[in-house]
């Protein structure tokens, strides 16, 4: 007798977009009731390997075995009937509609014409209390936290009958408190039975949560093993292939011994932000009387669970959103109504969140990018001729100081790694010596040592006597490299704290606006 | 705004891309004549021979480059700009009835003044009316590929008002006005045809805008803006500016077109000065990548297409209408490129489908 074949195995999986292998001989096994990481950097290869299972994506080669029978996958509607179902990173709901009505979107079993909503609510219901999943099927979605529409995701999956569950990053959105509500739903799901692979990139989320672990570097498994077989070095050495640690504030310390943090309290003030609102479109104000100030020689982090209104606060400092009250001061001078032009002459450096639309301008060379700021000014041009010269020196200048990899400064941006263009970015405004850095998820969909490499100038601009506000969903982020921490909810500044006096479970509270 | 990012997104990047389309559009041409039973290559050469096979028949060619040029240029420096600007037509109406006019009051000016003082009303009421639809946009963020193209009807019936009224010629019964003195009209650069001074303009007008876009930081920031507004806003730019240089500059040029339709074929403002000029130069526009000097090329091609369609009728018995299809599959050709690997992956799955099916079977 053999033993029962695994609920997934994808065995020697090959895809490939044009000359770039994207996938090479990957195989995966999941058992039913099992939680199974899925962890490797950006561009390792985790998503085109989840796309396969959704049936997204053909593979040139290899095949996909469910309850051990070879599956042709070749559409999501094929994945569906195979109980596959996946959590994308940004949901796939319908605001305006109620839980039931984005339940049942798309299903004819629930009827083609006229749904019988009522009678899926019963089945909603039923469900969601079978696995403890807080939902009210008659809730609009619009009215729902981050935390709940993820829940809905997941019922979603399971009301199509899901068996092997796929989860795209699931807690990037998410406060502590709220990942670990889901993880308790992920175990809970996983003892009735349920396959689960979690793709993350961070390694405590996955050491906490999963029983195994698959690798990939590079397109191909770089391991799989048994999470208690493990620790997170270990991991992060096969992730990257190599030993790379990310900075810390402390490591700059370190370096520099009359730094105590505390000669910083009395410098002269570069940013000063006071009772700040701005309303989106819909007139809801997404900033709602914010205050907060950066001195010289200090990386103030801005927390805050994605959506507080931490993106719409950067971008009124910039000058990309217009501020409806409230003051904006840099180095003392009134920017309010400033244009971004004259913020960047008082010293602004802004690394965006949005790369590929609101830093580069893909369909330029890099050279043209690393200009882009500067191309009014001598040398780069002189009563309005440019001088093409100059603007090659510093192109030169800038991508061998940032080590920027290219075939040369006339490749377009859009073609670079997201750690080059990053350092595109980084190279046309930190060479500028800025006074103000605000950098907003300035790592964000880089691998480790691009991550490093930007932490580095972001310490090495504060050590210069830049003031530096970092705004970013990452905790770790914000806890390794911050003089001072601002938590940002709904708008509002919530709390501060200085650098001795943090603990992680009070940011949570503050970040899921509870007073602490 | 979003339609017109769309379409230039989907353009080709180099001058590949044209060159396949024209190829294309020829061949399902050449299809078409077959359809009506004659040779591909006859008719061909008979429109070829037409428009480029004789000093007469290459100077028609020649006068017909230089509105299409002219509009082009405008129309290509406006997409640059992230301008969708289709209003060329009625800028060419309003740039000629200002020419027209100054020409007509200025008669007895020397060349010298007369000719430069058209031309530059010309230009400044085009811009202006172009700037109509500027002024719509910034301020009410109307759509200009609504507003120009509405803007096109008020602007030629405008111009037919004017010319049924305060500038008719008192002395005729036609809507036109006063024939232009010869210190008014644009020089004939080859005896024994129409051939005139407005191909030189172009090819000024040409190099200016290349040296603007690739030269000039103005131009640099307009190219930026047109190809992502909000990294350009980021990089402290001034998008207005940008934007509003783009409809000018369309403006200008596009009443320029007016102005050597005036002054070098008319000879006087007529109500039918331009049977469709600036629209063609949106097509001549996209198939030039926007690019000065392709722009030129591609306003040659078309109107040699133009001028050799009717002897092409005549000769070998294609209807001239056929030039026009060309003309609307080139479009189609360059903006659909992209769907060709995507036409390729279908007929690969339907090979393997079909081959999967044969091995079933056998």
């Amino acid at each position: 007798m053999t033993e029962a074949p695994p609920l997934l195995s994808m065995r020697g999986i090959r895809v490939a977009f044009g000359p770039v292998v994207a996938n090479d001989d990957v195989d995966l096994q999941v058992a039913a009731g099992e939680i199974h990481a899925l962890l490797g950097e950006n561009g390792a290869g985790k998503s085109t390997l989840m796309r396969v299972l959704a049936g997204l994506i053909v593979p040139v080669a290899g095949e996909v075995r469910i309850d051990g029978a070879v599956e042709p996958l070749g559409s999501p509607h094929e994945a569906m009937r195979l109980g596959i179902g996946m959590v994308h990173q940004h949901f796939m709901l319908v605001p305006t509609l109620t839980v039931a009505e984005n339940v049942c979107l798309g299903l004819p079993s629930t009827g083609r014409f006229l749904p019988d909503l009522k009678a899926a609510g019963r089945r909603i219901r039923d469900l969601a209390s079978r696995h403890s999943l807080e939902i009210d099927p008659d809730a609009r979605i619009a009215d729902l936290s981050v935390a709940g529409r993820q829940r809905v995701e997941i019922l979603k999956a399971l009301f199509r009958g899901a068996r092997i569950l796929i989860l795209d990053e699931p807690t990037a959105v998410l406060t502590p408190q709220e990942t670990e509500g889901l993880f308790r739903i992920l175990r809970a799901l996983a003892a009735a039975g349920t396959a689960i692979i979690f793709i993350s990139h961070k390694l405590n989320e996955v050491m906490a949560l999963t029983e195994t672990i698959t690798v990939l570097r590079q397109g191909r498994v770089a391991a799989t093993l048994r999470t208690a077989d493990t620790d997170a070095r270990a991991l992060a050495r096969l992730m990257v292939g190599a030993d790379v640690r990310l900075p810390t504030l402390e490591d700059e310390r370190a370096a520099a011994p009359h730094d105590d943090g505390k000669s910083n309290a009395a410098a002269r003030t570069i940013l000063a932000v006071s009772g700040l609102v701005c309303r989106d479109a819909d007139g809801v104000a997404r900033v709602d009387g914010a205050s907060l100030e950066v001195g010289a020689g200090e990386i103030v982090g801005l927390a805050g669970v994605d959506g507080n209104g931490q993106q719409e606060l950067a971008e009124a400092i910039v000058g990309l959103r217009a501020a409806e009250a409230g003051r904006i001061a840099i180095s003392g001078e009134d920017v309010t109504r400033a244009s971004v032009a004259r913020r960047i002459a008082l010293g602004l450096a802004h690394i965006p969140e949005d790369r590929h639309h609101t830093a580069l301008v893909e369909p330029l060379a890099i050279r043209d990018n690393i200009a882009l700021e500067r191309i009014g000014e001598p040398p780069l041009s002189r009563r309005g001729w440019i001088d093409r010269k100059a603007v090659a020196r510093l192109a030169a200048e800038v991508m061998a100081a940032f080590d920027i990899r290219a075939s040369g400064p006339g490749q377009t941006a859009g073609t670079l790694s997201g750690g080059n263009q990053q350092k595109i970015v980084l190279g046309r405004a930190l060479s500028r010596d800025p006074s103000l850095v605000v950098a907003v998820q300035p790592a964000r969909g880089l691998d480790v040592g691009a991550t490093a490499f930007v932490h580095r100038q972001l310490l090495a601009r504060r050590a210069a006597g830049a003031g530096v506000l970092l705004v970013s969903t990452e905790l770790d982020e914000i806890l390794a490299l911050s003089d001072r921490i601002l938590v940002v909810y709904k708008g509002r500044i919530v709390g501060a704290m200085a650098r001795r006096d943090i603990s992680v479970e009070r940011l949570g509270l503050m970040m899921a606006g509870k007073a602490a | 705004m979003g339609s017109m990012n769309a379409i230039l997104a989907r353009l080709p990047a180099g001058l590949a891309g044209s060159v396949a389309a024209v190829l294309a559009a020829f061949l399902v041409g050449a299809a078409l004549i077959a359809a009506v039973g004659v040779s591909p290559v006859t008719a061909y050469a008979a429109l070829f021979e037409a428009a480029l096979g004789s000093a007469n028949g290459l100077a028609e060619t020649l006068v017909r480059t230089v509105p299409l040029a002219l509009c082009g240029l405008g129309i290509a420096l406006a997409f640059r700009a992230g301008v969708f600007n289709v209003g060329a037509e009625g800028q060419l109406f309003v740039g000629g009835a200002a020419a027209g006019a100054i020409g007509v009051a200025g008669a007895g000016l020397p060349s010298i003044v007369l000719l430069p003082a058209m031309a530059l009303s010309a230009m400044i009421a085009g811009a202006a009316w172009s700037g109509i639809a500027a002024v719509l946009k910034l301020r009410f963020r109307a759509d200009e590929l609504i507003t120009t193209i509405m803007l096109n009807y008020v602007a030629i019936h405008l111009v037919s008002f004017l010319l049924h009224g305060p500038l008719k010629d008192p002395n005729g019964a036609l809507a036109q006005t006063a024939r232009l003195t010869s210190d008014g009209r644009l020089p004939v650069l080859l005896g024994g045809t129409r051939l005139h001074a407005g191909i030189l303009i172009v090819l000024v007008a040409a190099i200016l805008a290349h040296l603007f876009l690739w030269r000039r930081t103005e131009g640099f920031r307009l190219r930026v803006v047109g190809l992502n507004q909000r990294a350009a806003l980021n990089a402290g730019m001034n998008v207005r500016r940008a934007v509003l240089i783009g409809f000018l500059a369309c403006g200008a040029l596009a009443g320029l077109a007016g102005f050597s339709e005036v002054a070098g074929v008319q000879r006087r403002m007529i109500e039918n000065l331009s049977p469709g000029y600036g629209y063609t130069a949106i097509i001549v526009a996209l198939l030039g990548q926007t690019s000065p000097f392709g722009v030129v090329a591609a306003a040659f091609l078309f109107a040699a297409l133009q001028i050799g369609a009717t002897t092409m009728e005549s000769a070998a018995g294609v209807p001239s209408t056929l030039t026009t299809v060309i003309q609307g599959l080139v479009v189609l050709f360059l903006i659909g490129r992209d769907a060709i690997p995507l036409i390729g992956d279908a007929l690969a799955r339907l090979g393997d489908a079909l081959a999967r099916l044969g091995r079933k079977s056998a």
